[in-house]
């Protein structure tokens, strides 16, 4: 069979597991729709909380991100797994004993305002929206280079089958599905990269493999290390050695750390911790989230350097001059076809070649390093045909989980405890669906005409996420003093603080985004750590000259910090 | 309350933000410590064919976090039933 068949075949037959799913776990309630009735075991949960976290951009980019930027990936990998140990050791227990729907919920009650829950449900929903049009997008790039249909016709399939499942489902089918999306891209993902590691170094585990010894093709040991080898070919091609990176070490820092914080405050991960049924198995489940989320994160950095390497010596030869056009392999015409690879003979020999700067004569998408890894590693067509179903289970896997953040934050938190409180639970989970069922259209909509500023908002959802929700969720949990003005003017000015400083440098004055004129030399992606900082310090300001936290908020403090008693998550 | 008296639920807490705060010191000290700041130090030393600072950046970071996890749960259900404060 030829892989467009293939492909037909294994994406197929993913999708008519995902709907049959969806048909089995079909949610009766508002508690099903909203926490999957609360009572998904932490190892499942574990593993809908990795799906839902790994979207396209892990899954499709970010190993090709790494590949071109060497350490300066770190800040991902890290950020992205360390915002885990946060949420296991001070949110998620805590939360899950709270024992509500949504952040919002907590925020509200927690600082007994309306206005403290308007302005987090705000945040919630700008940084759902932010995500998601990445996501639609992603589903509609591998439909149209596996399975060659227009992009706005894989859009649209792909509208279809989150539709089917998350507005049925509710959190109950989501996250049935997403046990499944998750096994389906962690295999797609990983029969790739441990191929390429034995044929490169011998080791079946790629995290062994990416500081052995490169191995030749009879299978003996060169003496080299694959490390080694891509920073010489770094330094020889003018590119920054690829173990040291080229950002300052105190953008490296805060990026991380925004990324971590904002890992710990983003909404539709924390709600994941309200679908098990004690605080015990909140614990635990995140726990298993990371231990699910790490086989691919740590797997990631190896596949970027095996493909960094196998790239630079396809391109420009055992003696780094350059290879003939006519005798380059397959799989680089097959990617100038789709305009992701181009070549410019500057030199007119007939020869590519790749480096930095003005004498490179490729230019190569970052996105395309996973997608191509097999076909670069001359692996059958059903590793091609199952990768583009990894791709499609991340995408659509985030992008429910979202939804799903988009149409509770509007029925429930919007609806429910702001506009139409007296609104019976029927009504409520009707209006559930209809807010699902608007958010894919809206989200179809960015798929099929995506905003050129996409990249650039994920770095303000992480942003707002760490400089608002975050310190107001830790200041809820561990301080008894924080009260209603202190928690929203903290929230109010984290929030322009650094949403102020990302829109100057990335909408408004873009040609000055460098680090010349940054603040510190922190890069706008790593100003959501000091919008925290300046969260915390106006919040302790502001509380100590206002009135004191009312008793009962004060015992409802006390009771979140130990278990027992912790009861099924409930509305009341 | 489910404490018998107000020292118990104090004592509770203070242990439980000592543990909260040990293993968040070891999580940034392996991360920001070793994997950012301490980076260029560490890279002088090789490490199963990795320089330090860039296996702890992408990987042993990571390592770490996981178990950091799953000894705070075993911390934490200890201490909830020397407090008689676990669920049934």
């Amino acid at each position: 069979m030829d892989v467009q068949t293939l492909t037909y075949l294994i994406v197929g037959v993913t999708f008519a597991l995902y709907i049959g799913i969806a048909i089995w776990s079909r949610a009766g309630s508002t508690k099903e729709f909203y926490v999957a009735g609360g009572g998904v075991h932490p190892v499942m949960n574990g593993m809908a909380t990795a799906a839902d976290w790994m979207s396209a951009a892990s899954f499709i980019s970010l190993a090709g991100i790494v590949s071109f930027v060497g350490y300066d990936g770190s800040v991902y990998l890290m950020g992205w797994t360390g915002g885990y140990v946060l949420l296991a050791l001070c949110m998620a227990p805590y939360l899950r004993k709270f024992g509500k729907f949504t952040v919002p919920d907590f925020i509200g009650d927690r600082y007994y305002s309306q206005a403290a829950r308007t302005v987090a449900v705000i945040c919630a929903i700008f940084i759902c929206f932010t995500y998601i049009a990445g996501q639609m997008r992603g589903v509609g790039v591998v439909f149209s280079r596996f399975l060659e249909v227009d992009v706005e016709t894989g859009v649209y399939i792909g509208m279809a089958v989150v539709f089917f499942y998350a507005v049925l489902g509710g959190m109950k089918g989501i996250t049935y599905t997403q046990v499944a999306q998750y096994c389906v891209l962690i295999f797609a993902f990983m029969v790739p990269a441990i191929f390429i590691s034995v044929m490169m170094t011998g080791h079946i585990l790629p995290q062994v493999g990416f500081g052995a010894e490169l191995i030749d093709a009879a299978g003996n040991g060169t003496g080299v290390y694959l490390l080694d080898k891509l920073d010489g070919l770094s330094t020889e091609l003018g590119f920054a050695q690829y173990t040291e990176g080229s950002k300052s070490m105190i953008d490296v820092f805060f990026i991380t750390g925004a990324l971590m914080f904002g890992t710990a405050g983003l909404p539709h991960v924390i709600v994941r911790f309200f679908t098990v049924p004690r605080v015990k198995d909140a614990r635990i489940s995140a726990g298993w989230a990371l231990v699910f989320i790490a086989i691919m994160y740590t797997t990631i950095p190896a596949l970027a350097a095996f493909s960094r390497v196998n790239m630079i010596e396809t391109i420009n030869g055992p003696e780094s001059t350059g290879v003939a056009y006519e005798t380059a392999p397959e799989w680089i015409k097959n990617w100038e076809k789709t305009g992701l690879i181009k070549w410019d003979d500057k030199n007119a020999d007939g020869k590519i070649y790749y480096a930095k700067g003005a004498e490179s004569e490729m230019k190569i998408d970052r996105d395309i390093m996973v997608l191509a890894t097999p076909e670069i590693a001359n692996l059958p067509a059903w590793v091609i045909a199952l990768v583009a179903a990894g791709g499609l289970a991340a995408a659509l896997s985030t992008s429910a989980g979202l939804l799903l953040v988009i149409s509770t934050s509007v029925s429930h938190d919007l609806l429910k405890k702001n506009l139409m409180p007296d609104i019976s639970d029927k009504k409520e989970l009707m209006f559930a669906r209809i807010a699902a069922a608007l958010g894919i259209v809206m989200a179809g909509y960015f798929g099929i005409n995506p905003p050129g500023f996409v990249a650039a908002v994920v770095a303000i959802a992480f942003g707002l996420a760490a400089s608002s929700l975050f310190p107001a969720i830790i200041m809820g949990i561990f301080s008894k003093t924080i009260n209603k003005e202190g928690a929203i003017a903290g929230m109010v000015t984290g929030l322009l603080f650094t949403a102020s400083y990302i829109v100057f440098f990335k909408f408004v004055n873009p040609e000055m985004n460098n680090a010349d004129n940054w603040f510190m030399g922190i890069s706008p992606e790593g100003m959501g750590m000091l919008g925290m900082v300046v969260n915390f310090v106006v919040a302790f300001a502001v509380s100590k000259v206002t009135a004191a936290v009312p008793q009962n908020v004060v015992d409802m403090v006390e009771s979140i910090r130990f278990p027992k008693g912790s009861g099924e998550a409930h509305d009341h | 309350m489910s404490f018998e008296s107000n020292e118990k639920a104090e004592g509770y807490w203070r242990e439980n933000l000592r543990l909260v705060l040990s293993l968040l010191a070891i999580w940034a000290a392996v991360s920001f410590g070793c994997g950012i700041l301490l980076v260029d130090v560490l890279n002088e030393v090789h490490f199963m064919g990795f320089k330090l600072g860039f296996w702890f950046a992408q990987q042993g970071a990571m390592y770490v976090f996981v178990a950091l996890i799953f000894v705070y749960v075993a911390k934490a259900n200890a201490l909830d039933k020397k407090y008689d404060v676990h669920e049934d």
